[in-house]
Protein backbone atom coordinates (compact mmCIF):
# COMPACT_ATOMS: atom_id res chain seq x y z
CA UNK A 1 0.00 0.00 0.00
CA UNK A 2 2.46 2.12 0.75
CA UNK A 3 4.28 1.81 -2.15
CA UNK A 4 1.45 2.31 -4.77
CA UNK A 5 0.62 5.52 -2.67
CA UNK A 6 4.27 6.87 -2.89
CA UNK A 7 4.70 5.59 -6.19
CA UNK A 8 1.49 7.61 -7.56
CA UNK A 9 2.89 10.66 -6.31
CA UNK A 10 6.19 10.04 -7.85
CA UNK A 11 4.53 9.66 -11.33
CA UNK A 12 2.10 12.65 -10.85
CA UNK A 13 5.45 14.97 -9.69
CA UNK A 14 6.91 13.86 -13.05
CA UNK A 15 4.33 14.29 -15.20
CA UNK A 16 3.84 17.73 -13.35
CA UNK A 17 7.46 18.53 -13.61
CA UNK A 18 7.54 17.54 -17.10
CA UNK A 19 5.09 19.51 -18.81
CA UNK A 20 5.95 22.25 -16.55
CA UNK A 21 8.95 23.18 -15.24
CA UNK A 22 10.88 20.98 -17.69
CA UNK A 23 9.24 23.40 -20.63
CA UNK A 24 11.11 26.13 -19.31
CA UNK A 25 14.41 24.82 -19.28
CA UNK A 26 13.73 23.38 -22.53
CA UNK A 27 16.75 23.28 -24.93
CA UNK A 28 15.90 24.12 -28.56
CA UNK A 29 12.22 23.50 -27.84
CA UNK A 30 13.30 19.77 -26.68
CA UNK A 31 12.26 18.46 -23.13
CA UNK A 32 13.45 15.35 -21.55
CA UNK A 33 11.36 12.10 -21.02
CA UNK A 34 11.02 11.78 -17.22
CA UNK A 35 8.42 9.23 -18.09
CA UNK A 36 10.50 6.82 -19.71
CA UNK A 37 13.04 7.37 -17.20
CA UNK A 38 10.34 5.90 -14.33
CA UNK A 39 9.21 3.42 -16.72
CA UNK A 40 12.20 1.49 -17.27
CA UNK A 41 13.80 2.08 -14.55
CA UNK A 42 10.76 0.65 -12.48
CA UNK A 43 11.04 -2.20 -15.09
CA UNK A 44 14.64 -3.27 -14.49
CA UNK A 45 14.33 -3.05 -10.67
CA UNK A 46 11.02 -4.64 -10.08
CA UNK A 47 10.43 -6.64 -12.84
CA UNK A 48 8.09 -7.17 -15.85
CA UNK A 49 4.69 -6.77 -13.72
CA UNK A 50 5.56 -3.23 -11.83
CA UNK A 51 7.35 -1.97 -15.36
CA UNK A 52 4.45 -2.65 -17.27
CA UNK A 53 1.94 -0.92 -14.78
CA UNK A 54 4.12 2.01 -14.44
CA UNK A 55 4.36 2.53 -18.18
CA UNK A 56 0.26 1.95 -18.63
CA UNK A 57 -0.11 4.73 -15.94
CA UNK A 58 2.38 7.06 -17.25
CA UNK A 59 1.43 6.30 -20.44
CA UNK A 60 -2.08 6.99 -20.17
CA UNK A 61 -1.36 10.53 -17.99
CA UNK A 62 0.29 11.54 -21.46
CA UNK A 63 -2.98 10.50 -23.83
CA UNK A 64 -5.35 12.12 -21.56
CA UNK A 65 -3.68 15.67 -21.24
CA UNK A 66 -1.91 15.18 -24.74
CA UNK A 67 -2.76 13.04 -27.21
CA UNK A 68 -4.97 12.91 -29.74
CA UNK A 69 -6.20 9.19 -28.89
CA UNK A 70 -6.41 7.34 -25.43
CA UNK A 71 -4.40 3.93 -25.28
CA UNK A 72 -1.48 5.18 -27.79
CA UNK A 73 1.58 6.25 -25.47
CA UNK A 74 -0.31 3.73 -23.18
CA UNK A 75 0.49 0.92 -24.95
CA UNK A 76 4.07 2.11 -26.09
CA UNK A 77 5.60 2.62 -22.57
CA UNK A 78 3.72 -0.44 -20.98
CA UNK A 79 5.81 -2.61 -23.42
CA UNK A 80 8.65 -0.89 -23.31
CA UNK A 81 8.08 -1.16 -19.30
CA UNK A 82 7.40 -4.94 -20.02
CA UNK A 83 10.59 -5.39 -21.58
CA UNK A 84 12.84 -3.54 -19.21
CA UNK A 85 11.58 -6.08 -16.69
CA UNK A 86 13.27 -8.72 -18.50
CA UNK A 87 16.55 -7.35 -17.52
CA UNK A 88 15.99 -7.69 -13.68
CA UNK A 89 18.01 -10.65 -13.45
CA UNK A 90 20.97 -8.92 -14.57
CA UNK A 91 20.42 -5.76 -12.20
CA UNK A 92 22.13 -4.54 -9.41
CA UNK A 93 21.99 -1.21 -7.46
CA UNK A 94 25.79 -0.71 -7.16
CA UNK A 95 25.71 -0.58 -10.90
CA UNK A 96 25.44 2.49 -12.99
CA UNK A 97 26.22 1.28 -16.60
CA UNK A 98 23.00 -1.08 -17.18
CA UNK A 99 20.46 1.61 -16.16
CA UNK A 100 21.99 4.38 -18.15
CA UNK A 101 22.00 1.99 -21.14
CA UNK A 102 18.80 0.90 -20.80
CA UNK A 103 17.22 4.15 -20.49
CA UNK A 104 18.89 5.70 -23.71
CA UNK A 105 17.78 2.51 -25.73
CA UNK A 106 14.33 2.98 -24.34
CA UNK A 107 14.28 6.49 -25.36
CA UNK A 108 15.13 5.87 -28.32
CA UNK A 109 13.02 3.39 -29.43
CA UNK A 110 9.99 5.27 -28.18
CA UNK A 111 11.21 7.79 -30.31
CA UNK A 112 11.31 5.78 -33.16
CA UNK A 113 8.32 4.47 -32.27
CA UNK A 114 6.53 7.38 -31.99
CA UNK A 115 8.11 8.57 -35.69
CA UNK A 116 7.09 5.75 -37.30
CA UNK A 117 3.34 5.60 -36.35
CA UNK A 118 2.84 9.23 -36.01
CA UNK A 119 4.83 10.60 -38.83
CA UNK A 120 5.88 7.85 -41.15
CA UNK A 121 2.68 6.83 -41.81
CA UNK A 122 1.69 10.54 -42.83
CA UNK A 123 3.82 10.95 -45.23
CA UNK A 124 7.01 12.13 -43.66
CA UNK A 125 9.91 10.49 -45.07
CA UNK A 126 12.90 12.46 -43.42
CA UNK A 127 14.03 10.36 -40.57
CA UNK A 128 17.32 12.01 -40.67
CA UNK A 129 15.68 15.02 -40.09
CA UNK A 130 13.44 13.79 -37.34
CA UNK A 131 16.40 11.58 -36.23
CA UNK A 132 19.01 14.33 -35.12
CA UNK A 133 16.39 17.37 -34.37
CA UNK A 134 14.24 15.49 -32.02
CA UNK A 135 14.81 11.65 -31.17
CA UNK A 136 18.57 12.21 -30.41
CA UNK A 137 18.75 15.54 -28.66
CA UNK A 138 15.26 13.74 -26.37
CA UNK A 139 17.66 10.74 -25.07
CA UNK A 140 20.51 12.87 -24.72
CA UNK A 141 18.89 15.17 -22.79
CA UNK A 142 17.02 12.27 -20.88
CA UNK A 143 20.50 10.86 -20.02
CA UNK A 144 21.62 13.76 -18.08
CA UNK A 145 18.45 14.30 -16.61
CA UNK A 146 18.36 10.59 -15.24
CA UNK A 147 22.23 11.37 -13.84
CA UNK A 148 20.07 13.07 -11.02
CA UNK A 149 16.85 11.99 -10.76
CA UNK A 150 17.79 8.25 -11.17
CA UNK A 151 19.99 7.82 -7.66
CA UNK A 152 16.49 9.30 -5.93
CA UNK A 153 14.32 6.41 -7.64
CA UNK A 154 17.06 3.94 -6.53
CA UNK A 155 17.12 5.02 -3.26
CA UNK A 156 13.66 5.51 -2.69
CA UNK A 157 13.28 1.81 -4.23
CA UNK A 158 15.41 0.23 -1.68
CA UNK A 159 13.87 2.19 1.24
CA UNK A 160 10.76 0.96 0.01
CA UNK A 161 11.63 -2.92 -0.55
CA UNK A 162 13.72 -2.63 3.12
CA UNK A 163 9.96 -1.21 4.59
CA UNK A 164 8.38 -4.81 3.03
CA UNK B 1 12.65 -12.02 -11.91
CA UNK B 2 14.11 -14.90 -10.39
CA UNK B 3 12.65 -17.88 -10.14
CA UNK B 4 13.72 -18.96 -7.26
CA UNK B 5 13.72 -15.86 -5.29
CA UNK B 6 10.24 -14.75 -4.78
CA UNK B 7 8.96 -11.41 -2.96
CA UNK B 8 6.67 -10.78 -0.73
CA UNK B 9 3.19 -10.21 -1.77
CA UNK B 10 4.28 -12.26 -5.34
CA UNK B 11 2.75 -15.56 -5.03
CA UNK B 12 -0.96 -14.57 -5.47
CA UNK B 13 -0.37 -12.03 -8.02
CA UNK B 14 -1.05 -12.46 -12.17
CA UNK B 15 1.79 -12.96 -13.99
CA UNK B 16 3.68 -10.38 -15.99
CA UNK B 17 2.53 -11.84 -19.41
CA UNK B 18 -1.54 -12.07 -18.81
CA UNK B 19 -1.20 -8.12 -17.04
CA UNK B 20 0.41 -7.03 -20.30
CA UNK B 21 -2.40 -9.19 -22.53
CA UNK B 22 -5.06 -7.15 -20.94
CA UNK B 23 -3.21 -3.77 -20.59
CA UNK B 24 -3.33 -4.53 -24.53
CA UNK B 25 -6.45 -5.34 -25.40
CA UNK B 26 -7.45 -2.64 -23.06
CA UNK B 27 -5.24 0.02 -24.78
CA UNK B 28 -6.41 -1.42 -28.34
CA UNK B 29 -9.84 -1.18 -27.32
CA UNK B 30 -9.54 2.36 -25.81
CA UNK B 31 -8.02 3.61 -29.18
CA UNK B 32 -10.36 1.94 -31.32
CA UNK B 33 -13.47 3.67 -29.54
CA UNK B 34 -11.79 7.06 -29.33
CA UNK B 35 -10.73 7.67 -32.98
CA UNK B 36 -14.42 7.86 -33.49
CA UNK B 37 -16.11 8.94 -30.39
CA UNK B 38 -15.37 10.37 -27.08
CA UNK B 39 -16.82 7.91 -25.00
CA UNK B 40 -14.03 7.97 -21.85
CA UNK B 41 -12.76 11.62 -22.51
CA UNK B 42 -15.67 13.21 -19.73
CA UNK B 43 -15.01 10.60 -16.78
CA UNK B 44 -11.05 10.85 -17.23
CA UNK B 45 -11.06 14.14 -17.94
CA UNK B 46 -12.69 14.42 -14.37
CA UNK B 47 -10.30 12.75 -12.80
CA UNK B 48 -6.96 14.71 -14.32
CA UNK B 49 -9.05 17.29 -13.90
CA UNK B 50 -9.07 17.22 -9.85
CA UNK B 51 -5.43 15.08 -9.63
CA UNK B 52 -3.18 16.36 -12.20
CA UNK B 53 -4.34 20.12 -13.16
CA UNK B 54 -4.20 21.51 -9.56
CA UNK B 55 -0.70 21.00 -8.99
CA UNK B 56 0.40 22.30 -12.79
CA UNK B 57 -1.46 25.28 -11.90
CA UNK B 58 0.40 25.75 -8.69
CA UNK B 59 3.66 25.56 -10.64
CA UNK B 60 2.35 27.71 -13.13
CA UNK B 61 2.07 30.05 -10.62
CA UNK B 62 5.04 30.02 -8.50
CA UNK B 63 6.88 30.10 -11.68
CA UNK B 64 5.30 33.64 -12.70
CA UNK B 65 5.86 34.75 -9.73
CA UNK B 66 9.70 34.14 -9.60
CA UNK B 67 9.81 35.32 -12.92
CA UNK B 68 7.37 38.43 -11.83
CA UNK B 69 10.02 38.92 -9.52
CA UNK B 70 13.09 38.40 -11.16
CA UNK B 71 12.37 40.59 -13.66
CA UNK B 72 11.03 43.27 -11.42
CA UNK B 73 14.21 43.87 -10.14
CA UNK B 74 15.92 44.40 -13.78
CA UNK B 75 13.46 46.44 -14.84
CA UNK B 76 13.16 49.16 -12.04
CA UNK B 77 15.71 51.47 -13.80
CA UNK B 78 14.43 50.94 -16.89
CA UNK B 79 11.05 51.25 -16.45
CA UNK B 80 11.47 54.60 -15.17
CA UNK B 81 13.12 56.02 -18.33
CA UNK B 82 10.21 54.24 -20.25
CA UNK B 83 7.29 55.80 -18.18
CA UNK B 84 8.73 59.02 -19.24
CA UNK B 85 8.05 58.76 -22.65
CA UNK B 86 5.71 57.00 -22.19
CA UNK B 87 3.85 59.72 -20.80
CA UNK B 88 4.93 61.72 -24.25
CA UNK B 89 3.07 58.86 -25.90
CA UNK B 90 -0.08 58.87 -23.90
CA UNK B 91 -0.40 62.38 -24.91
CA UNK B 92 0.01 61.79 -28.58
CA UNK B 93 -2.00 58.79 -28.65
CA UNK B 94 -5.11 60.55 -26.84
CA UNK B 95 -4.93 62.97 -29.83
CA UNK B 96 -4.56 60.41 -32.32
CA UNK B 97 -7.34 58.32 -30.66
CA UNK B 98 -9.77 61.17 -30.67
CA UNK B 99 -9.39 61.33 -34.47
CA UNK B 100 -9.63 57.33 -35.02
CA UNK B 101 -12.80 58.09 -32.98
CA UNK B 102 -14.49 60.09 -35.54
CA UNK B 103 -13.01 57.61 -37.64
CA UNK B 104 -14.31 54.54 -36.48
CA UNK B 105 -17.77 56.27 -36.08
CA UNK B 106 -17.68 56.81 -39.51
CA UNK B 107 -16.67 53.50 -40.86
CA UNK B 108 -19.68 52.22 -38.67
CA UNK B 109 -22.47 54.59 -40.61
CA UNK B 110 -20.48 53.37 -43.67
CA UNK B 111 -20.73 49.56 -42.46
CA UNK B 112 -24.53 50.08 -41.47
CA UNK B 113 -24.64 51.21 -44.71
CA UNK B 114 -23.38 48.27 -46.78
CA UNK B 115 -25.17 46.17 -43.82
CA UNK B 116 -21.76 44.24 -43.23
CA UNK B 117 -22.37 42.43 -39.93
CA UNK B 118 -19.03 43.48 -38.07
CA UNK B 119 -18.59 39.87 -36.29
CA UNK B 120 -14.98 40.00 -35.27
CA UNK B 121 -15.37 42.22 -32.74
CA UNK B 122 -18.85 41.07 -31.44
CA UNK B 123 -17.55 37.75 -30.33
CA UNK B 124 -18.21 36.86 -26.81
CA UNK B 125 -14.51 35.78 -25.62
CA UNK B 126 -13.09 34.61 -21.93
CA UNK B 127 -9.59 35.04 -21.05
CA UNK B 128 -7.50 32.18 -19.74
CA UNK B 129 -3.63 31.08 -18.30
CA UNK B 130 -1.67 28.56 -20.49
CA UNK B 131 -0.77 26.13 -17.16
CA UNK B 132 1.51 23.41 -19.21
CA UNK B 133 2.82 22.77 -22.48
CA UNK B 134 2.69 19.00 -24.14
CA UNK B 135 4.47 16.12 -22.39
CA UNK B 136 6.14 15.11 -25.55
CA UNK B 137 8.25 16.56 -28.81
CA UNK B 138 6.36 15.43 -31.24
CA UNK B 139 3.26 17.95 -31.20
CA UNK B 140 2.26 21.30 -30.14
CA UNK B 141 -0.37 21.55 -27.61
CA UNK B 142 -1.11 22.93 -24.33
CA UNK B 143 -3.45 23.06 -20.99
CA UNK B 144 -5.74 25.83 -20.38
CA UNK B 145 -7.11 26.70 -16.46
CA UNK B 146 -10.43 26.62 -17.73
CA UNK B 147 -13.07 23.67 -18.40
CA UNK B 148 -16.47 23.27 -19.05
CA UNK B 149 -17.05 24.51 -15.50
CA UNK B 150 -16.68 27.97 -17.17
CA UNK B 151 -18.61 27.31 -20.95
CA UNK B 152 -15.52 26.00 -22.62
CA UNK B 153 -16.56 23.19 -25.42
CA UNK B 154 -14.11 21.36 -27.51
CA UNK B 155 -13.69 23.25 -31.04
CA UNK B 156 -13.82 26.39 -29.55
CA UNK B 157 -11.74 28.60 -31.13
CA UNK B 158 -8.37 30.33 -29.55
CA UNK B 159 -6.89 33.75 -29.86
CA UNK B 160 -4.19 35.94 -28.36
CA UNK B 161 -2.74 39.19 -29.42
CA UNK B 162 -5.46 39.13 -32.45
CA UNK B 163 -4.03 36.27 -34.37
CA UNK B 164 -5.38 32.69 -34.71
CA UNK B 165 -3.96 30.11 -31.70
CA UNK B 166 -6.22 26.75 -32.88
CA UNK B 167 -8.71 25.27 -31.10
CA UNK B 168 -9.87 23.56 -28.07
CA UNK B 169 -9.81 19.61 -28.93
CA UNK B 170 -10.80 18.44 -25.64
CA UNK B 171 -11.78 19.78 -22.28
CA UNK B 172 -12.20 18.69 -18.52
CA UNK B 173 -13.95 20.04 -15.63
CA UNK B 174 -11.02 22.92 -15.02
CA UNK B 175 -9.20 22.65 -17.75
CA UNK B 176 -8.99 22.13 -21.86
CA UNK B 177 -6.79 21.31 -24.28
CA UNK B 178 -5.86 23.72 -26.82
CA UNK B 179 -4.01 22.09 -30.33
CA UNK B 180 -2.10 25.06 -31.91
CA UNK B 181 -2.19 25.77 -35.37
CA UNK B 182 1.54 25.19 -35.74
CA UNK B 183 1.03 21.69 -34.55
CA UNK B 184 2.37 19.17 -37.24
CA UNK B 185 -1.22 16.88 -37.15
CA UNK B 186 -3.14 20.71 -37.87
CA UNK B 187 -4.37 21.99 -40.82
CA UNK B 188 -6.64 25.26 -41.23
CA UNK B 189 -8.49 26.02 -43.69
CA UNK B 190 -7.08 29.35 -44.55
CA UNK B 191 -8.03 32.57 -47.09
CA UNK B 192 -6.12 35.33 -48.41
CA UNK B 193 -7.36 38.51 -47.18
CA UNK B 194 -7.25 40.73 -50.23
CA UNK B 195 -8.11 38.43 -52.88
CA UNK B 196 -10.17 36.01 -51.38
CA UNK B 197 -8.20 33.48 -52.70
CA UNK B 198 -8.68 30.02 -50.67
CA UNK B 199 -5.47 28.08 -48.99
CA UNK B 200 -4.51 25.35 -46.98
CA UNK B 201 -2.39 26.09 -43.83
CA UNK B 202 -0.64 23.27 -42.16
CA UNK B 203 1.46 23.18 -38.74
CA UNK B 204 4.87 21.28 -39.87
CA UNK B 205 7.66 20.35 -36.95
CA UNK B 206 10.62 21.05 -39.06
CA UNK B 207 9.71 24.80 -39.48
CA UNK B 208 8.51 24.74 -35.95
CA UNK B 209 11.83 26.34 -34.69
CA UNK B 210 11.99 28.67 -37.64
CA UNK B 211 8.63 30.26 -36.26
CA UNK B 212 6.63 29.70 -39.62
CA UNK B 213 3.87 27.56 -40.59
CA UNK B 214 3.48 26.15 -44.31
CA UNK B 215 0.67 26.72 -46.36
CA UNK B 216 -0.67 24.90 -50.02
CA UNK B 217 -2.94 24.93 -52.69
CA UNK B 218 -3.61 28.45 -53.34
CA UNK B 219 -4.87 28.75 -56.54
CA UNK B 220 -4.25 32.37 -57.24
CA UNK B 221 -5.14 32.12 -61.35
CA UNK B 222 -4.66 36.03 -61.43
CA UNK B 223 -1.15 35.94 -59.84
CA UNK B 224 -2.05 38.87 -57.57
CA UNK B 225 -1.06 37.38 -54.23
CA UNK B 226 2.08 38.42 -52.89
CA UNK B 227 4.63 38.72 -50.04
CA UNK B 228 3.51 40.24 -47.12
CA UNK B 229 -0.21 39.67 -47.86
CA UNK B 230 -2.67 38.98 -44.31
CA UNK B 231 -4.20 35.37 -44.29
CA UNK B 232 -7.10 34.66 -42.53
CA UNK B 233 -9.46 31.54 -41.63
CA UNK B 234 -11.83 31.33 -44.12
CA UNK B 235 -15.65 30.93 -44.25
CA UNK B 236 -15.42 27.44 -45.50
CA UNK B 237 -13.67 25.74 -42.44
CA UNK B 238 -15.91 23.62 -40.90
CA UNK B 239 -13.91 24.28 -37.14
CA UNK B 240 -12.94 27.77 -37.38
CA UNK B 241 -15.07 30.86 -37.43
CA UNK B 242 -14.27 33.17 -40.90
CA UNK B 243 -11.81 36.17 -40.75
CA UNK B 244 -9.53 35.76 -37.71
CA UNK B 245 -5.91 36.74 -38.49
CA UNK B 246 -3.82 34.00 -39.14
CA UNK B 247 -0.67 35.54 -40.19
CA UNK B 248 1.02 36.79 -43.57
CA UNK B 249 2.60 35.14 -46.20
CA UNK B 250 6.60 35.08 -45.83
CA UNK B 251 7.70 33.14 -48.82
CA UNK B 252 5.51 32.10 -51.88
CA UNK B 253 6.11 29.67 -54.74
CA UNK B 254 5.10 28.10 -57.81
CA UNK B 255 4.36 24.32 -57.41
CA UNK B 256 5.35 21.86 -59.93
CA UNK B 257 1.93 21.28 -61.44
CA UNK B 258 1.94 25.06 -62.08
CA UNK B 259 -1.41 25.42 -61.03
CA UNK B 260 -1.40 25.97 -57.31
CA UNK B 261 1.23 27.92 -55.22
CA UNK B 262 2.91 27.43 -51.91
CA UNK B 263 5.05 28.59 -49.17
CA UNK B 264 5.26 29.39 -45.55
CA UNK B 265 3.38 31.88 -43.13
CA UNK B 266 4.92 33.88 -40.38
CA UNK B 267 1.67 33.80 -37.98
CA UNK B 268 0.77 36.78 -36.37
CA UNK B 269 0.82 35.21 -32.47
CA UNK B 270 4.28 34.66 -31.02
CA UNK B 271 3.95 31.09 -29.68
CA UNK B 272 6.98 30.61 -27.64
CA UNK B 273 6.08 33.44 -25.22
CA UNK B 274 2.38 33.11 -25.14
CA UNK B 275 1.23 33.15 -21.38
CA UNK B 276 -3.02 34.23 -21.80
CA UNK B 277 -5.29 33.89 -24.90
CA UNK B 278 -8.48 34.45 -25.37
CA UNK B 279 -11.49 31.86 -26.03
CA UNK B 280 -14.05 32.90 -28.40
CA UNK B 281 -17.06 31.39 -26.64
CA UNK B 282 -19.08 31.02 -30.14
CA UNK B 283 -18.67 28.14 -32.24
CA UNK B 284 -19.16 28.09 -35.90
CA UNK B 285 -22.31 26.70 -37.27
CA UNK B 286 -22.27 22.96 -37.39
CA UNK B 287 -24.84 21.55 -39.58
CA UNK B 288 -26.59 18.68 -38.07
CA UNK B 289 -26.34 15.71 -40.40
CA UNK B 290 -29.78 14.24 -39.96
CA UNK B 291 -31.44 17.73 -40.82
CA UNK B 292 -29.47 17.92 -43.84
CA UNK B 293 -30.86 14.65 -45.16
CA UNK B 294 -34.21 15.83 -44.62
Amino acid sequence: MRRKILLTITILVCFVLQCTVFRSLAFGGIIPNLMIILTSSFGFMRGEREGLIIGFICGLLCDILHGDILGFYALVLMYIGFINGKFCRLFYPEDIKLPIALIVVSDLTYGIICYTLQFLLRGKFDFPYYFTKVILPEAVYTIIVTIFIYPVVLKMNSWLESKE
Amino acid sequence: MSPVVKRKGERNALPGKYVLLGLTIICCLMMLLTFGTDLFNRPLNTVVGYVVVPFQQGISKAGQWLSNRSEELVSIRQLLDENASLKEQVAELTSQNTILQQERYELQTLRELFELDDRYTDYEKTGARIISRDSGNWYSSFTIDKGYQDGLEADMNVIAGGGLVGRISSVGPNWAKVTSIISDNSNVSGAVLATGDKLMVSGDLKLMADGVISFSQLLDSEDKVSEGDKVVTSNISDKYLPNILIGYIHTMSRDANNLTKSGYITPAVDFEHLDEVLIILEQKQQINEDEALK
